[in-house]
């Protein structure tokens, strides 16, 4: 059975830890990091492989830092 | 550790579903953690890279946080004096009737010392693109009360809060606009929840692809957060934004082809 | 020999500008000086030559459609009188600092405040000490006649491309609303859009994919990097200097005495120069025609030859500083000056040349 899955890549760097895709994420994929970069933000991190791959938090990123991956794989 | 949920299988280019346009310049945006004003950018230089537009575009930046603007969008841009962008804009489209032209401005800009500017330009007709960012505060200068400052909104110009009687009230200068013969299609919209990102993207779609046909001004409002300004965290912003600014300043078009919508009766008041 | 036309000073600046290719003016009515804009309304160049004419909501938004237009690489122009000019003067440094080639004309009245609509050359320190804010210059243009307001439109825009730089060409209300004969010069095509973009690749057209987008600002965030647009348009000032001053000399060959005078006080000192001549006074007249850059050389040196010089000017002392900061030596200089709108008249002229500095 096919479904879809989906990951996102954030570009740590560029992250400025708002926290605004927080809350867009539907299956709370995102969450922040202990650490910060080398601006001194803690950076959005994934904390769980749940991610469908909507986009929504790569579309209210302010800073454009998440790329969004989505496939149909066959459920294994 | 974020790697331990990399889904390697799907990181190929094939399955990229949404990414970064090329058309902003690869480096940090200068705006604080959370502001709107990334968003807004991004989804305007979407819409360019989608219309194929890029070379035929000539934009212009405010004084204000969007000063620097024409660092992050990779189009051929002018910085205006505070509040002249549509002055410019007038004399680019009049002049290059083939460019697409839109002035990018916050509130303090399009708002206060710019008004006649606004207005003008919007009751000739012109035919660009205004995008009025409205975070009900001067930004960039730290603080300030700005012409849409809500009231009893605390700005370092107006410490206690905005009193109405001594300070003015809050301009809806969209639904000013907009009873104006000149403007052809106006708007006012958010970014901070994805659906709201997608109905800003929608507009200026539209409002771009009026310029092809000269029927005058396209003006999209987006009412943005300034959670530096309004000292609050950018999701806690973005809760009071939806809590206090759009009872003031609704969303939704409110011209669209020439017609006014529905004439909204606007009595909501912050804090009521 | 090009077409011979009687005409006002205002109006054969209007003509000008469509004959020399102008793409866009942009102004605001004031007196004494909406006959431009009148005359450009009437001859619909839009449908002559395809030149924009558009009437501003104010003189501050004329200013800034130039920097939209001259940011873009069209040929712009605005005119105005005194009070007009003043409210440009944001636009016109940003336009410096930016350095963005324009064409203004100031049809000179009687000020300070709304003053009067009579002519004046009050506005001399305000045009050649840069007006607005920041350290910047305009080329200067003073012209004497109605002929040299159809000259130094074209020369105007001339200057103002080769150093990419605001022109200004002081002129008054007299020059602006006498008639004279003209002769115009031969229309010069407008700039195809094509024409635009190879002669300005600094203007901000359309970002093509090979190259990077151009960004046109005054804003420099970093003060080292502020510096250097400020050495640069320094450097491009020096060049002025060097190349661009422009004067005439009128019977200095024996002179004992010189008026400096420009514009309207140039002529009124020509007449001034019969009756003196008459009366056995040797005098010349030096008539700087650009005030930035200013002949300062030129002054110095002719200052060496002669006994003494009358400054001669519709304002309270405004160029005669320049005078005396070109002179290498103490000179017996003086002023002589009527202002608020009154045109000095020759007899008075010749009386202050002989009482300040013939008999002073």
């Amino acid at each position: 059975m096919a479904k879809i899955k989906g990951d996102i890549v954030i570009n740590v760097e560029r992250c400025k830890g708002c926290e605004v895709c927080l809350a867009s994420c539907p299956t709370s994929v995102i969450g922040m990091a202990k650490e910060v970069n080398s601006k001194g933000y803690h950076f959005a991190i994934k904390v769980n492989d749940t991610c469908t791959g909507c986009m929504n938090c790569a579309l209210v990123c302010p800073d454009g830092v998440i790329t969004v991956y989505r496939a149909k794989v066959t459920a294994e | 550790m974020e790697e331990q949920f990399a889904k390697l299988d799907i990181r190929k280019d094939e399955n990229i579903v949404y990414k970064r346009t090329p058309l902003l310049v690869d480096r940090p945006l200068s705006y604080c953690p959370g502001c709107g004003h990334g968003t807004v950018h991004r989804m305007l230089m979407e819409t360019l890279e989608e219309m194929d537009i890029q070379d035929k575009t000539i934009g212009i930046s405010p004084v204000g946080c969007s000063v620097l603007a024409y660092d992050f969008l990779n189009i051929d841009m002018l910085g205006a004096a505070h509040g002249r962008a549509p002055a410019l804009a007038t004399a680019i489209k009049r002049m290059w009737p083939d460019k697409f032209v839109f002035t990018y401005q916050g509130d303090g800009d399009l708002a206060a010392i710019g008004t006649a500017e606004t207005i003008h330009a919007c009751n000739r007709g012109e035919n660009f693109v205004i995008i009025f960012i409205n975070n009900g505060i001067y930004g960039m200068t730290g603080g300030q009360m700005a012409p849409t400052t809500l009231p009893g909104m605390r700005s370092s110009t107006s410490p206690y809060g905005r009193d109405e009687k001594t300070m003015g009230h809050p301009l809806r200068m969209t639904e000013l606009v907009a009873q104006l013969p000149g403007t052809y299609f106006v708007t006012r919209q958010a970014v901070h929840t994805p659906n709201h990102v997608r109905r800003t993207k929608k507009a200026l779609r539209k409002a771009f692809e009026n310029q092809k046909l000269n029927v005058g001004i396209s003006f999209i409002e987006v009412v943005s957060n300034c959670n530096s300004g309004w000292k609050m965290t950018p999701v806690n912003s973005n809760k009071w934004m939806e809590d206090n600014m759009f009872p003031y300043y609704p969303l939704g078009d409110i011209k669209v082809d020439g017609k006014i919508v529905e004439p909204k009766a606007v009595t909501a008041k912050a804090g009521e | 020999m090009g077409e011979l036309r009687l005409m006002k000073g205002n109006e054969a600046v209007a003509e000008a500008a469509i004959r020399a290719g102008c793409d866009g003016y942009f102004g605001y009515p004031i007196t004494p000086q909406s006959e431009i804009m009148e005359y450009l309304m009437v001859e619909k160049p839009h449908e002559r030559t395809g030149m924009v004419v558009l009437q501003a909501e104010s003189e501050v938004a004329s200013i800034n459609m130039l920097y939209g237009g001259a940011g873009t690489g069209k040929m712009v122009m605005t005119s105005s009188s005194s009070p007009g000019i003043s409210l440009m003067q944001e636009g016109i440094s940003y336009m410096a600092g930016a350095e963005l080639p324009c064409l203004i004309v100031n049809v000179v009245r009687g000020g300070p405040g709304l003053g009067t609509i009579q002519p004046s050359q009050a506005d001399y320190f305000q045009a050649v000490k840069g007006g607005g804010h920041g350290d910047y210059h305009m080329i200067v243009l003073a012209p004497a006649s109605v002929q040299e307001m159809s000259d130094f439109v074209k020369l105007g825009f001339d200057l103002a491309f080769k150093y990419r730089t605001p022109v200004l060409i002081l002129s008054d209300g007299a020059i602006g609303q006498m008639m004279e004969k003209v002769e115009l010069f031969d229309p010069i095509p407008r700039r195809t859009n094509e024409e635009v973009i190879r002669q300005c690749p600094w203007a901000a057209t359309g970002k093509p994919k090979e190259r990077d987008h151009i960004i046109i600002t005054s804003l420099d965030l970093d003060p080292a990097g502020q510096e250097k647009i400020n050495l640069k348009l320094q450097a491009k000032y020096r060049q002025m200097k060097k190349d661009e001053v422009r004067f005439e000399m009128i019977q200095c060959e024996d002179a004992e005495y010189i008026f400096i005078a420009f514009g309207l006080s140039a002529r009124i000192c020509q007449k001034a120069m019969d009756i003196a001549r008459a009366k056995n006074i040797k005098v010349g007249l030096f008539r700087p025609v650009t005030l930035f850059p200013f002949p300062a050389k030129a002054i110095a040196e002719i200052s060496k030859k002669v006994k003494g010089m009358l400054v001669v000017e519709m304002n309270a002392g405004q160029m005669i500083e320049d005078v005396r900061l070109s002179l290498d030596s103490p000179q017996k200089v003086e002023h002589y000056g009527r202002f608020g709108g009154i045109i000095p008249a020759p007899d008075e002229v010749v009386s202050a040349l002989e009482q300040q500095i013939i008999g002073g």
